[in-house]
């Protein structure tokens, strides 16, 4: 038998995986271990493989993942801190043939952008919104979110974060899921290959829902930030593991489909 | 030339900037409403305007989210706009600013109400240093246009889109509290239709980000910019907009200036009511002009810097503490007396009391 030559090897039909050309060639910014890489190539790979580049619109947030629009090659807006869903709804509401996504951290997502994040998810916008929960302020050096669990160390809650000083973790997910507006609602992670696999469905979901014109749909990330949490990337994965999913466990809160959209119950004005 | 006379109507200032905006092609319009001028979100949601040119209404949850409803759709090179009274624009300051940093055109209306805080429901023209410098934090200005009755109501809204787009940054109608709510006669403007997509690309295509053509690079409307060097030259050229509109985009009313020996300078209501005091003050042979500033910003300082070489001093009237009296001093720059009048709080200066203040001020005894 001869033996195999590397040229015999490259060839299209043994190819297993590529970059998204969607992507653009410039180097990330994100720490080793930050998720925020593999979900915006998932973002990537999902835009180019429903062939939807020339027709999708990214906003990106305030925080480590600002610079989004760096990294995929499509149109980006970048919002004011916590302003995103209202970029969206604005895009959206003129330019209804377009896909818009926001993607947003959780300070941007649940803490200053609260009220936008409601709304937008309320009125029911054909949006995508991306929440990436690290539980941490990523960018600004590893403050409190409102998504730091309880005993938590941060550089604001230096002791771990105690209830009477700082309040209760936010589960902002959960109650979206109960605002009729809210089309599909999942929490997903991406420290896994089968994770990885799984969040890719859930995205391709959120995308091909804005044409279906049936709500939000919200996809969260439950995700690592090793720099902040001030472990490595590996013990990072296991704390979220141990720690972060009891909280938030994984898996889908709501999957309307249109027929569930159209016979919610609404309470008619007596006459 | 015989002006074609366009649709005469009896209405109410906010009622036709509502009209105004449907009839000039306007995409979308996103507001909250505040007195004095929750009437323009109702005015729309009455007369449904997606269902006859397309237009989107939006009651949005809050000022902040409005304007930057505005900031989303704006991106796609669409004219949309939003309007609200003064507190209502000081939550919009953060999206202003954002607006002029990202280099996107979008109208606002702001019908004052006094202030500070809550302040008062009644009219003002207490946010002339917030319209005109800035009103949000960093170096940007917006295109300030002041009118003065309910026909400049119905066509600023046009020429506010027009210069909008033209300078891609954010412009606003700044009318107050009386303006908003009186009835006039008012010629209203004739349908324009919205623009279509491919307009919009002949149009808007070097910048509106409405989704990457393969034939171009992918737009990203931001106003972040952390090299400083590349900041600072983003900074210059937003300047050299400004300095542009400086030079090229005054716009004022003069009456009865060329043998004026005093000057009133009042925008908006107060012009109105300094005209009456003009006439009580000529009927004694008092010779006043009044010089009305239809930008704000950019402000008319050269002709008011010309006419300081001729008169013997002139009377800023507003409806404020005396805001747009340090424009005017600057331009004068110590050649003449400059004096102010006005109340503040929803209170409306009378004009018997500007023509006895100008004499007392300008002329003595």
């Amino acid at each position: 038998m001869a033996e195999i030559q590397l040229q015999d090897i490259i060839k299209p039909e043994n190819k297993v995986y590529g970059k998204s050309k969607v992507l653009t060639d410039k180097t990330m910014h994100y720490c080793y271990g930050c998720s925020h890489g593999v979900v915006h190539k998932l973002v990537a790979e999902v835009i180019e493989e429903m062939g939807i580049q020339d027709k999708t619109i990214g906003i990106s947030p305030v925080g480590c993942s600002v610079f989004m629009y760096d990294y995929l090659n499509i149109d980006f807006l970048e919002a004011a801190h916590g302003k995103a869903p209202a970029l969206a709804t604005g895009y959206k509401r003129t330019n209804p043939d377009k896909y818009v996504f926001t993607y947003q951290g959780d300070g941007d997502l649940a803490a200053i952008g609260t009220g936008e994040t409601f709304h937008a998810v309320n009125r029911g916008e054909n949006i995508v919104m991306i929440f990436i929960n690290n539980a941490i302020y990523g960018m600004t050096g590893g403050q409190m979110a409102p998504t730091t669990l309880v005993g938590q160390v941060t550089s604001t809650t230096p002791r771990g974060r105690d209830v009477e000083l700082n309040g209760y973790p936010l589960k902002i997910t959960e109650l979206l899921a109960q605002l009729p507006g809210a089309a599909y609602v999942t929490r997903q992670s991406v420290h896994t290959p089968a994770n990885v696999r799984k969040c890719k469905k859930a995205i391709r979901k959120a995308f091909e829902n804005s044409a279906k014109n049936i709500g939000t749909s919200f996809v969260e990330v439950v995700s690592t930030c090793n720099s902040g949490w001030k472990i490595d990337p590996v013990a990072a994965n296991k704390w979220m593991e141990e720690n972060m999913f009891p909280f938030y466990p994984l898996g889908d809160l709501k999957d309307s489909t249109r027929d569930d959209v159209n016979n919610f119950v609404v309470q008619k004005l007596k006459k | 030339m015989i002006h074609k006379m366009g649709e005469l109507r009896l209405m109410k200032g906010n009622e036709v900037i509502a009209e105004a905006a449907i009839r000039c092609g306007c995409d979308g319009y996103f507001g909250y409403p505040i007195t004095p001028q929750s009437e323009i979100l109702e005015t729309l949601m009455a007369r449904r305007p997606w269902e006859e040119t397309g237009m989107v209404v939006l009651q949005a949850e809050s000022e902040g989210a409005s304007i930057n409803m505005l900031y989303g759709a704006a991106s796609s090179g669409k004219k949309v706009m939003t309007s609200s009274s003064s507190p209502g624009i000081s939550l919009m300051s953060e999206g202003l600013s954002y607006l002029a940093g990202a280099e996107l055109p979008a109208l606002i209306v702001n019908v004052q109400r006094g202030g500070p805080g809550l302040g008062t429901i009644q009219p003002s023209q207490s946010d002339y240093f917030q319209a005109t410098k800035g009103g949000g934090h960093g170096d940007f200005h917006l295109i300030v246009l002041a009118p003065a009755s309910v026909q400049e109501m119905n066509d600023f809204v046009d020429l506010g889109f027009e210069l909008a787009f033209k300078y891609k940054n954010p412009a606003l109608i700044l009318a107050d509290g009386v303006i908003g709510q009186m009835m006039e006669k008012v010629e209203l403007s004739d349908y324009k239709p919205r623009w279509t997509e491919a307009e919009i690309e002949k149009l808007n295509g070097s910048w509106a980000a409405n989704g990457k053509k393969p034939y171009r690079e992918r737009y990203i409307k931001t106003s972040l910019e952390l090299v400083a060097d590349v900041q600072e030259k983003n900074n210059y050229r937003i300047q050299a907009k400004y300095q542009k509109m400086r030079e090229e985009e005054v716009r004022y009313e003069m009456i009865g200036c060329d043998d004026a020996e005093y000057i009133i300078v009042a925008f908006g209501l107060s012009a109105r009511l300094s005209q009456k005091a003009i006439q009580v003050l000529r009927e004694k042979g008092i010779k006043v002009g009044l010089l009305r500033p239809i930008t704000l910003f950019p402000f008319p300082t050269k002709i008011i810097s010309e006419l300081a070489d001729r008169v013997k001093g002139f009377l800023c009237v507003e409806m404020n503490s005396g805001q747009m009296v340090e424009d005017v001093r600057l331009a004068v720059n110590g050649k003449t007396k400059v004096e102010y009048h006005g109340h503040m709080g929803g209170i409306i200066s009378n004009p018997t009391e500007v023509a006895e203040v100008l004499q007392s001020t300008l002329i003595g005894g």
